[in-house]
């Protein structure tokens, strides 16, 4: 069944290829790092005693986390342009998606983290006359993040391969890129089945590297 | 931003903006004829101008989406609980397979794995058989999602029944070993009982992570909701509308699955534990 496997398509397509890498790293990237942010205050928010902060930073994760990516994909692709008044592009719009979407992930996870800190932590902070804010900043948060880190990462290999569905609105990612050449070239199983190793191997990678993360982080 | 938000285009599809009436009157050489029928179906069926509403085509998407759903979740079910199992018993082949099953699963993103079951599998296939997916199998983008949304999460819920299995004290096997019972005995009567009640929770959410990630079948033309609102949304250019309906369509299935499944672990809860702690 493979005795027509043809690896030279796959060379001559490796430029276009590292373009696509290229844009899927860059949107895992920035996914990564807005997500982690925007998902940290979202759980700062959910934790406060004020009502109305942590009513909006729960329903905020409760609308991305029960609506499916691609869905978001589509509102931010077509909506973001009329509400901002002038194309900005397929990028922007995605990325602005990805980092709204992860931040909601992202909040579960770090909410959980600072929820596995024990209370006598922070009472221990507040006897020592820091400010609440200070006890979460330098009490709180830092061990918390430790404790975090696999899960953070194992959410970040699953952004990864979720970079994949900018497929649906054309962007040119690693899979689209694959996509492209797959059709042009009529080479479908070679490049699909490229794009899936490629995927498998970082992954596993990846993996791998968060499950020995955990053992050397376990406090 | 400026907007004109139209609710009445998803009750009431204008009849010129009806895609098949216009290919049929681009074909057909007595236009006049297409259009006086029409206006037959105004006068009689709703007194609009209307042709079939497109809120049809959200509640068609909304009925494939649970469709694909629900039985690609039997498939996740069934090859999870075995691979699961198998993640725990005493051969060490068989916990090598059922790892490598979880690893290779779990490790390709599901759009890949869907055009890898779509476009790759039946060129691989022996000759009769890759001729009977891609040409006599009805709807073969349909079966194509459901099984592969079904082995994508069964590697997810393997993991959930392994964690679940985990779960339970060592000794209560060898309680149960002790007593005379096999080891198929043990799972059946002792294990597996325990675990899935543990595991309520999770399985919901990887239900629930089938139920949206059946949105990906769309790029293989499965017209499920996410297609279906995306489709509205081209003709009509009503983006708000449509992608809003979609949304609230799936948050609302979400909150009735979640509550339906908190009412069963309730039910089927084990004393003594500190099930449904909740946020």
């Amino acid at each position: 069944m493979f005795e027509d496997f043809d690896f030279q398509v796959i060379v001559e397509a490796g430029p276009i290829l590292w373009q696509g890498m290229l844009i899927t790293l860059l949107l895992t990237a920035v996914a990564i790092v807005g997500g982690i942010l925007l998902g940290t205050v979202l759980a700062l928010m959910r934790l406060s005693r004020f009502g109305p902060l942590s009513f909006l930073a729960g329903r905020y994760v409760d609308a991305f986390r029960s609506t499916p990516l691609i869905l978001v994909i589509f509102w931010f692709y077509f909506a973001v342009p009329i509400v901002v008044g002038r194309p900005i592009g397929g990028l922007y719009s995605v990325l602005i998606a990805f980092t709204l979407f992860e931040a909601a992930y992202y909040c579960e996870i770090i909410r959980a983290g600072i929820q596995s800190i024990r209370r006598p932590q922070v009472h221990a902070g507040l006897a020592l006359g820091l400010t609440p804010w200070q006890t979460m900043k330098s009490i709180v948060l830092p061990q918390a993040f430790r404790n975090m880190v696999p899960v953070l990462l194992t959410q970040a290999i699953v952004l990864f391969q979720d970079t994949s569905l900018v497929y649906v609105v054309g962007l040119k990612d690693f899979l689209t890129a694959a996509d492209l050449v797959a059709v042009r070239d009529n080479r479908v199983v070679e490049l699909y089945m490229f794009a899936a190793v490629v995927y498998f191997v970082l992954c596993l990678l990846g993996s791998l590297w968060v499950r020995r993360l955990k053992r050397q982080y376990a406090i | 931003m400026k907007y004109n938000w139209d609710w009445s285009v998803l009750l009431c599809r204008p009849l010129a903006a009806d895609p098949s009436s216009t290919a049929e009157s681009g074909t057909d050489q007595s236009t006049g004829a297409t259009e006086f029928g029409g206006g037959l179906l105004q006068t009689f069926d709703t007194g609009a101008e209307c042709a079939q509403p497109y809120f049809d085509w959200i509640v068609s998407g909304l009925g494939w989406t649970v469709v694909v759903a629900i039985c690609a979740w039997v498939i996740t079910f069934s090859i999870g609980s075995v691979v699961g199992i198998a993640r725990t018993v005493e051969n060490r082949w068989v916990r090598a397979a059922a790892a490598a099953y979880v690893e290779f699963f779990r490790n390709i993103p599901l759009l890949v794995q869907m055009f890898l079951w779509f476009f790759v599998l039946p060129e691989l296939l022996p000759e009769d058989a890759g001729r009977f997916v891609k040409r006599e199998l009805p709807l073969p983008e349909y079966w194509t999602a459901i099984v592969c949304l079904g082995f994508y999460h069964a590697s997810r819920t393997a993991e959930q029944v392994r964690a679940g299995i985990e779960s339970i004290p060592r000794g209560q096997t060898d309680a149960g070993l002790a007593m005379g019972l096999t080891p198929t005995q043990v799972y059946r009567y002792v294990l597996l009982p325990v675990s899935y009640r543990i595991i309520i929770p999770p399985l919901t959410s990887d239900f629930m992570g089938i139920f949206k990630n059946s949105s990906v079948a769309l790029t293989i033309g499965v017209l499920e909701l996410t297609a279906q609102s995306r489709q509205i949304a081209e003709y009509t250019f009503n983006i708000f509308e449509a992608f809003t309906v979609a949304t609230v369509l799936y948050m609302m299935v979400t909150l009735i699955v979640v509550t339906a499944m908190r009412f069963v672990e309730s039910k089927v809860h084990i004393p003594g534990t500190i099930a449904l702690g909740g946020d």
